[in-house]
C-alpha cells in the first residue's frame, strides 16, 4: 500500500493540513464520475472506527505526509499492518497517528474476525503496547521506541525539544567550522 | 573500529544523543518545493519561531508546475497559489529560491549536484523520498516529511536513529544497450520493494566505480523504490572532476583541502555489514516493469512470471501471466523526472534516434530536469534531433512522473516511462506505467510498441 494510493498526487495543492480526508483512498473510494465505489470496504456501513487494517509495507513510495493528515483526518488513529514504510512510520507518529506493526499471522486472523463480525472491537493500549482483539481475547504485544512512546504518551514534539537544545547546535556548527 | 562510510559521515555530524532515544543528526543542506514545505513554514509561524540557518536551505518549485509557458501565470489556480506561497516563504525567511525564471530552476534533485551545492560527505534531507539521489556523491542524503521539514527549519537537525547498513556489490562490465536504470531495476526486482526497507545502502564494485556521476545518480536514486531510506558510491576522482567549477563548488586551496578530506570517505577493511547482496553485471539484461511496484520487474524480453498474490496488480494493468510485454503496443513514452532527466540521458536518447522518426501512434513526452539541461539540449544540437523526430520537448519540472500538473496518462493507456514509480494511477488515474531506461523508453517511441534497444544498436 503505497502513499499514491492513500492520496493520490493530484489532490496535494492544498497549503495546509486540514481536509485531506476528503481524499483519502480516493481512486479506491470513488470511481471517475466522483461516485463512491459500493464494494470498497470504507464505503460500507458495516465497517467504521479509528483503526484502520492494512497489508504490508504500508505507505511506501513517496513521503509525503499528506497521506498520515488524509488518514488522521478521516478519522484514523491507529493504523495495524505486518510492515510499514520507514518514513511512512515517523510522518504518523509525529502527527498522533499510531503504526502499529503485527505479525502476518495475526494481522491475517483480525481480518478475518473483523470481516467475520463488523461488530468486533479492537483495543489498542499504547502504555502496555497491546493490541488485543475483545471477544476472544487475543491478543499481541507491538514495539515501538521509548522515546517516541513518551512523545505520544505527553504530547511531546520533536521541535520544542530541537529548539531547546539550540546552543548545542550553535556549539556544534563553531567546533566543526574551526575544523 | 573497522567503518563504513556512512558510520564516517553520521558520526561527524551527532550534535547530541538522547539516551534510549535518538540521535540528533546535524543537517547540511535542506532542499524544499512547493508541496511539501507550506504547512512547515505555517508551523513555524504558529509557533513564532525563525528558520535557523536559512543559507542552508535551497528551494525550487518542481512538483507542480507546468511544462510549458512557464513564462506565463500558472493557469491553475491551486498550483498558482502552492507556487506563489513557496516565493513568499523564501522571501520572508531569506531562503535562496530558484523560481520557475531562474536560470538555474529545476527539479531539487537535479540542480542540487548540478550546482556544486550537494558535496561529499554531507548531510542531505529534503521533504521528497527521492532525495537519495544525492548518495551519489557519498552523501547521507534521504527523504522527509513535512513535520521533519518543520524541525529542520527550526533548528538544522532532526531526531534520527540510526539505521541497519546493506552493501550491494555489482562487479564487472556492463553489455551493449545496458544502463544505470537497468542496473537499478534489476536490484530491485531482487531485493523486491520493501527489501531494503530499515536499511541504508551503500552501493560498490566496479559497475559503479565505472559510471559517470549522472548514472550514480539514476541507481542512488530509486534506493527508496525497495525501501531504503538512501543509498551512497564512494566518492573518487570522477566526484571530484564533477564537482570542480560548479557554481557553487569551493575552489582552489579551498577545493584541494576538501578533496583530501573527501578521500577518506570510504568504507574500511573489514567494516561490517547487516546485509550482503553480490551481482554481476553482466548478468543484468535491459529491465522493464509489469506491474505495479518497482520491484515487479523481468528482463525485456522476458514473459510475465507466475507468481502468486500478483493477481490484483496485473488486473490493473491489463496483463497476464506468462505474456510477452516485448511487441505490444503503447501510446506513451515519457523521458523524464529526477531518476532520468540527465544531459546524459538525452544525449543518449539522441544517440538512438538520430536518423529515425518516432511511430505514428506515439505521444513522446521529454521533459529536461533544469534550465542548465534545457539549455544544453540546445547547444548541442539534440533538440533538433529529438524534435525533428517528432518528440515534444517541454520546460523542467517533475511533470508526468506524478501526474501532479496537466502532464497525464489517460486512463487505460500504458506509458513506457524512464521515472521511477508504477504505483496505480501515479501518472494519472488508471494510467499504466512501465518503468524502462531512457533507451528502452526511446526504442519504444520509434517503433510503437515495446523494444529490446539491442536490435537497434
Amino acid at each position: 500500500m503505497d502513499t499514491d494510493q492513500i492520496i493520490p498526487a493530484r489532490f496535494l495543492k492544498a497549503t495546509d493540513r486540514e481536509g485531506f480526508g476528503d481524499n483519502l483512498f480516493r481512486d479506491w473510494r470513488f470511481d471517475e464520475n466522483d461516485r463512491p465505489k459500493q464494494n470498497f470496504i470504507l464505503n460500507c456501513k458495516e465497517y467504521g472506527g479509528s483503526i484502520l487494517l492494512a497489508g504490508k509495507n504500508f505507505g511506501s513510495g513517496s513521503s509525503r505526509e499528506h497521506a498520515a493528515w488524509a488518514l488522521f483526518d478521516f478519522g484514523f488513529r491507529v493504523v495495524v499492518s505486518s510492515f510499514f514504510a520507514d518514513i511512512f512510520r515517523n510522518n504518523a507518529l509525529n502527527n498522533g497517528l499510531l503504526p502499529v506493526q503485527v505479525s502476518d499471522g495475526f494481522l491475517a486472523m483480525l481480518m478475518e474476525s473483523v470481516e467475520k463480525d463488523p461488530s468486533l472491537e479492537i483495543e489498542v493500549d499504547l502504555e502496555k503496547q497491546r493490541i488485543r482483539l475483545s471477544g476472544t481475547g487475543e491478543e499481541e504485544i507491538f514495539e515501538i521506541n521509548a522515546y517516541k512512546k513518551q512523545c505520544l504518551l505527553n504530547g511531546y514534539d520533536d521541535i520544542d525539544y530541537l529548539v531547546s537544545i539550540l546552543d548545542k547546535v550553535r556549539d556544534f556548527e563553531k567546533i566543526r567550522d574551526n575544523a | 573500529m573497522a567503518k563504513t562510510i556512512f558510520d564516517k559521515i553520521w558520526e561527524k555530524h551527532v550534535v547530541d544523543r538522547i539516551p534510549d532515544g535518538p540521535d540528533v543528526l546535524y543537517i547540511d543542506r535542506h532542499f524544499i518545493h512547493e508541496v511539501t514545505s507550506p504547512q512547515a513554514f505555517t508551523g513555524l509561524e504558529r509557533r513564532g519561531i525563525p528558520v535557523f540557518r536559512p543559507d542552508r536551505t535551497f528551494a525550487s518549485p518542481d512538483h507542480n508546475v507546468p511544462t510549458i509557458n512557464q513564462h506565463l501565470t500558472i493557469g491553475d489556480r491551486l498550483s498558482r497559489l502552492q507556487v506563489e506561497k513557496l516565493t513568499e516563504n523564501c522571501n520572508k525567511h531569506n531562503i535562496r529560491l530558484f523560481h520557475l525564471m531562474h536560470e538555474n530552476h529545476g527539479i531539487v534533485h537535479i540542480i542540487g549536484p548540478e550546482l556544486g551545492i550537494t558535496q561529499p560527505g554531507q548531510t542531505i534531507v529534503c521533504g521528497d523520498s527521492h532525495t537519495a539521489t544525492h548518495g551519489a556523491f557519498g552523501t547521507i542524503a534521504f527523504g522527509i516529511g513535512t513535520s521533519e521539514v518543520e524541525m529542520v527549519l527550526a533548528s538544522q537537525c532532526l531526531l534520527q536513529y540510526k539505521p541497519r547498513q546493506m552493501r550491494i556489490t555489482v562487479e564487472g562490465e556492463l553489455k551493449p544497450g545496458v544502463v544505470a536504470k537497468d542496473v537499478i531495476l534489476y536490484i530491485i526486482s531482487k531485493l523486491s520493494a520493501d527489501g531494503g526497507t530499515g536499511y541504508f545502502v551503500e552501493y560498490a564494485g566496479s559497475a559503479f566505480r565505472n559510471m559517470s556521476m549522472e548514472a550514480r545518480m539514476t541507481v542512488c536514486n530509486m534506493s527508496i523504490e525497495m525501501g531504503a531510506r538512501g543509498g551512497l558510491i564512494a566518492p573518487d576522482k570522477i566526484t571530484f572532476e564533477y564537482i570542480k567549477g560548479r557554481k557553487y563548488a569551493p575552489e582552489g586551496s579551498e577545493l584541494d583541502k576538501k578533496i583530501r578530506e573527501w578521500k577518506e570517505l570510504r568504507t574500511d577493511e573489514g567494516a561490517r555489514f547487516d546485509m550482503e547482496y553480490k551481482f554481476n553485471a553482466s548478468d543484468i539484461p535491459p529491465m522493464i516493469t509489469y506491474g505495479t511496484n518497482p520491484g515487479m520487474g523481468i528482463p525485456v524480453d522476458h514473459p510475465i512470471p507466475d507468481k502468486k498474490g500478483e493477481e490484483r496488480s496485473l488486473e490493473y494493468m491489463g496483463l497476464e501471466k506468462g505474456q510477452r510485454l516485448l511487441g505490444m503496443p503503447v501510446n506513451y513514452v515519457f523521458i523524464g523526472s529526477c531518476t532520468n532527466a540527465r544531459i546524459e540521458d538525452f544525449r543518449a536518447v539522441a544517440g538512438l534516434v538520430k536518423g529515425r522518426q518516432k511511430a505514428p501512434n506515439i505521444r513522446a513526452y521529454l521533459i529536461p530536469g533544469s534550465k542548465q539541461v534545457e539549455r544544453q539540449i540546445d547547444e548541442e544540437g539534440l533538440r533538433e534531433i529529438l524534435a525533428g523526430a517528432g518528440f515534444e520537448i517541454r520546460q523542467p519540472g517533475c511533470s508526468a512522473c506524478l501526474g501532479m500538473n496537466e502532464d497525464k496518462v489517460p486512463r487505460g493507456e500504458y506509458c513506457v516511462s524512464t521515472s521511477n514509480r508504477n504505483f496505480e494511477g501515479r501518472q494519472g488515474p488508471e494510467s499504466r506505467t512501465i518503468l524502462a531506461s531512457p533507451l528502452t523508453a526511446a526504442a519504444t517511441a520509434l517503433s510503437g510498441k515495446i523494444t529490446d534497444v539491442r536490435t537497434l544498436i
